[in-house]
C-alpha cells in the first residue's frame, strides 16, 4: 500500500513542488489540490504547505480559511486524518482554529532564514510518531511571522496535554516556550514553522526531516 | 436604509508583542526625539455599509471583525462610524 498525499495548492503558495518531492522520495503518491477544490480526492493525508497564500493579505491565513477546500480539511481532520500545516500552513491551521493559539511577527523583526535545531518534545503526534522524545533535528526555517503566541490558558492545557510536539534549542524568533511545532487534541492536526521538507536529503545538508515525513506516511495509511 | 461610513482600527491585545512598534519607537532617539514611549502600531480598514440603523451597521461590523478582519487572540478592534448622506 503506498500512502497518498494531497498537498494545498493556494494563490501564493510556493513551498507544495518541495513537498511532493520530499514525500515522492520517501515512496508516497502525491497529488495537488487547488484551493478552489471542495474535494480531497480521497487523500489519506493533508499537507498544507508554506508560502504566502492569498498574498498573506490582511493576515497570514487570514484569507485561506476561507477557501473551499479548508470545509473539506475541517471534516477530514474532524474523522482523525493526518493534516500537517508548515510554515504558512501552521498560520493558516491556527486561522482557521484547527489549532490554539496565532503566529505574530518574530521578535526583533527579523525574517528568519537558517538551518535551526529542534528538540522533539512529544513523539505522540502524526507528525513525531516515528521520532523519540528528546530526539534533536536540524531542520530549516524561513519566515517572518513564526512568533507563537497563546493566551496563558491555552498554554498550560498545551503543556498539560503533551501538545508542544516541537522546541527551539535556540529560539530564534521570541515564541512563547520555544514551541515550535503544536498538535490538536486528537494529535492528528499538527503546525509547526520549520520546513521538514527541506531537510530530506544530503545534498540539502540534512536528512533529519525525513523521519517525520516517514512518521506522517505511517500513520497516513493507518488511518 | 441608510449608509454608514465605518473606520475599525485593529490593536495588538495587552500583553502581545508590537515588534513593529517597537523597533519603530527605538529608531526615534537616533533623529533626536528622546522623549517618544508607547508607541504602538495598529491597522486601520475603512469601508462603507448600508444598514437600516447604526446599530446593525455596528453589529454586522462587530461580526465581520470576529470572523475575519481582526483576529481576537492576540488582536483588539475599535468601530467607529458617522452616517453618510444618502444621494
Amino acid at each position: 500500500m503506498t500512502t497518498r498525499v494531497g498537498v494545498l495548492q493556494f494563490p501564493g503558495t510556493n513551498c507544495e513542488l518541495d513537498a511532493i518531492h520530499a514525500f515522492e522520495v520517501l515512496g508516497a503518491d502525491c497529488e495537488l489540490l487547488w484551493h478552489g477544490s471542495a474535494s480531497l480526492n480521497n487523500v489519506d493525508v493533508v499537507i498544507v504547505p508554506g508560502g504566502f497564500a492569498h498574498g498573506d493579505y490582511l493576515r497570514t491565513g487570514a484569507i485561506a480559511q476561507f477557501s473551499p477546500v479548508m470545509d473539506a480539511v475541517r471534516v477530514f481532520a474532524a474523522a482523525g486524518g493526518p493534516v500537517i500545516g508548515i510554515c504558512n500552513g501552521f498560520q493558516i491551521l491556527c486561522e482557521a482554529g484547527l489549532l490554539p493559539g496565532a503566529l505574530q511577527k518574530n521578535a526583533g523583526m527579523k525574517f528568519r532564514c537558517e538551518m535551526t535545531e529542534l528538540i522533539v518534545a512529544s513523539a505522540r503526534s502524526v507528525l513525531t510518531s516515528d521520532a523519540e522524545a528528546g530526539q534533536r533535528l536540524c531542520i530549516p526555517i524561513n519566515h517572518f511571522e513564526g512568533n507563537y503566541t497563546c493566551d496563558a490558558a491555552t498554554l498550560a492545557s498545551l503543556q498539560s496535554e503533551d501538545r508542544i510536539v516541537l522546541r527551539y534549542a535556540m529560539n530564534p524568533n521570541g515564541s512563547i516556550d520555544d514551541i515550535a511545532g503544536i498538535c490538536n487534541e486528537g494529535r492528528n492536526v499538527v503546525g509547526l514553522m520549520p520546513h521538514p521538507e527541506r531537510a530530506c536529503e544530503t545534498l540539502l545538508g540534512s536528512t533529519d526531516g525525513a523521519v517525520l515525513l516517514r512518521g506522517v506516511l505511517a500513520t497516513g495509511l493507518r488511518h | 436604509m441608510a449608509r454608514f461610513a465605518v473606520r475599525v482600527d485593529i490593536s495588538h491585545l495587552p500583553g502581545v508583542a508590537d515588534p513593529q512598534g517597537a523597533t519603530v519607537e527605538r529608531a526615534l532617539p537616533a533623529l533626536g526625539y528622546a522623549n517618544v514611549s508607547e508607541l504602538k502600531i495598529s491597522k486601520s480598514i475603512r469601508l462603507v455599509v448600508d444598514a437600516d440603523s447604526p446599530d446593525a451597521a455596528r453589529a454586522q461590523v462587530a461580526e465581520m471583525c470576529e470572523r475575519i478582519l481582526a483576529n481576537p487572540v492576540i488582536e483588539a478592534y475599535e468601530i467607529s462610524l458617522s452616517e453618510l448622506a444618502v444621494s
